[in-house]
């Protein structure tokens, strides 16, 4: 059987990473769309309506989810998920689509930031982990809709904006002392030393791969697993409090505060014949 | 629909949202129908929006894209980019070009905007004076609101931008495709404007008020 559909994506409004958010309305409208049933016999083909029988999904094998990261002053500083204005000013722009079994989909670099090898394998990390916590997200939606729907409860759309309730500007506000701020700039630019001179050399690492310049060093190298998974976990977070404002209302966000430890990679269900698995190399260490 | 009541004198004018079809109206978004009685009367549909359509006569922010040739490709939030021509521009001839570099700010009217051509943009009124519009200066901050509350900002004796000018001197340009420009004596204080008019969309008259006074306390 071959079956078109057509997808069709409306933004009604955006604040930023277009593509984050459009992929994953993208691959849940698919996973959601029921079909009419077929049958065929011979030569006879029969397309029931709704009514007849009921319509089944169609088979998702896997869910891609596209993550963004951009960087500034080049590579020094990495931020998932940028918003309007720092894509704005971003040096460059890496979209990674991976799905929860950890194979990579898509990868994508633009900008004028020359990337090194371990910071796209940090990025992948972090996607992985991202991954994970956004496809449990969609499981849970979906599951709530089918309870909902069997329930006779209500569901769609219009049930699923909150009602009255503004959600722009929604961030949990932190109390800043300002009375002194300028006191304490000036006290810290004082004392600090001046940068030091940077010398423009390239620092080739790898065929293909080469550094020009480096201002501060990146401390992405030093970041135990430990430390990075808390980090990770701290974005998810923030995340969270962004899907309540966007996305369907789910009720447990408690449950993905219990971020889980390092997953060993299943490779059992996936559909590849062939898996390559990205391992970090030995790199010389650059010393200060 | 609208049903006629009392035979209007002279001509009815309708406004944005409404559309004619035969011998009545249509609306075509979503809103507050609004009425105004002086001179024929006016109905038109009041609606919030953040998506700009290109409307001659409007004065718009741009970002200059590009440079090609004679010409300047602007960005005003539209379907496609402006055109802008160099001698578009107070006092410019073929000897003495204006001095815009892509990433410019420009305040400009639109002088050809419609579906089936690219739409145009110049920094000159009908006389050839540029009575405000051009390059805007530097530093500054550009960001985007939507289309209602520029219409709010841009209504005479506005008292949001009253109560602001209490609090520091600053320079303000609106452009009705949703973009503002501010520029305040310390980047601190651009921030704090840039902040309060974001929220303005949200807030009440009298949070504003509370937000306004506990900034001029401090």
């Amino acid at each position: 059987q071959v079956w078109q559909i057509r997808l069709d994506m409306h933004l009604l409004n955006h604040d930023g990473n277009i593509t984050d958010a459009a992929s994953i309305a993208g691959i849940v409208a698919l996973c959601h769309f029921r079909r009419p049933d077929v049958s065929v016999q011979g030569e006879e083909v029969t397309v029931y309506t709704p009514e007849e029988r009921d319509p089944v999904p169609l088979s998702i094998h896997h869910m891609p989810i596209c993550v963004s990261f951009a960087f500034f002053h080049q590579g020094t500083y990495l931020l998932v998920d940028p918003t309007e204005r720092e894509e704005r000013v971003m040096d460059g722009l890496l979209v990674i689509a991976m799905n929860k079994h950890h194979e990579i989909c898509t990868i994508q670099s633009s900008g004028v930031v020359m990337l090194l090898q371990d910071q796209i394998l940090r990025c992948s990390k972090i996607t992985a982990v991202k991954v994970a916590e956004i496809t449990e997200l969609i499981q849970k939606a979906l599951e709530n809709d089918q309870k909902a729907r069997k329930e006779g409860g209500k569901f769609g759309f219009a049930e699923s904006i909150p009602n009255q309730r503004i959600t722009a500007f929604r961030m949990e506000s932190a109390a800043v002392d300002t009375n002194d701020v300028e006191e304490q700039a000036g006290e810290i630019i004082a004392k600090a030393e001046p940068p030091s001179e940077v010398f423009a050399s390239p620092v080739l690492h790898t065929p293909g791969t080469a550094q020009i310049g480096e201002g501060i060093e990146s401390s992405w190298g030093d970041l135990e697993e430990s430390e990075k998974e808390e980090a990770a976990e701290e974005e998810g977070e923030s995340e969270v409090a962004a899907f309540e404002c966007e996305k369907v209302q789910t009720e447990d966000t408690s449950t993905l505060r219990e971020t889980k430890s390092d997953v060993p990679i299943v490779l059992s269900d996936s559909e590849e014949e062939e898996v390559v698995i990205l391992e970090p190399q030995e790199l010389p260490r650059k010393t200060r | 629909r609208l049903s006629a009541g009392t035979a209007p004198q002279g001509r009815l004018l309708c406004g944005p949202g409404l559309r004619r079809s035969g011998a009545g109206l249509l609306v075509t978004k979503c809103g507050l129908l609004r009425h105004r009685p002086g001179g024929g009367g006016a109905y038109w549909v009041d609606s919030q929006q953040k998506r700009y359509v290109p409307v001659k006569g409007d004065h718009v922010i741009g970002i200059v894209t590009a440079k090609a040739g004679d010409v300047f490709r602007l960005d005003v939030g539209g379907s496609e980019p402006a055109s802008l021509s160099y001698l578009a521009f107070e006092g410019a001839t073929k000897r003495n070009r204006p001095n815009v570099q892509v990433g410019d700010l420009i305040y400009g009217q639109f002088v050809v905007a419609n579906k089936d051509m690219e739409p145009e943009v110049v920094c000159i009124d009908s006389s050839g004076k540029s009575s405000g519009m051009g390059i805007i200066g530097q530093d500054g901050f550009l960001f985007k609101v939507s289309l209602g509350l520029i219409r709010k900002l841009l209504a005479p004796k506005c008292e949001i931008i009253q109560e602001l000018s209490q609090l520091y001197p600053f320079e303000l340009v609106l452009g009705m495709n949703g973009r503002i420009w501010v520029k305040a004596k310390t980047v601190q204080q651009t921030l704090i404007i840039v902040n309060i008019l974001e929220a303005c969309e949200y807030m009440t008259a009298e949070q504003r008020k509370q937000a306004l006074a506990k900034l001029s306390g401090n």
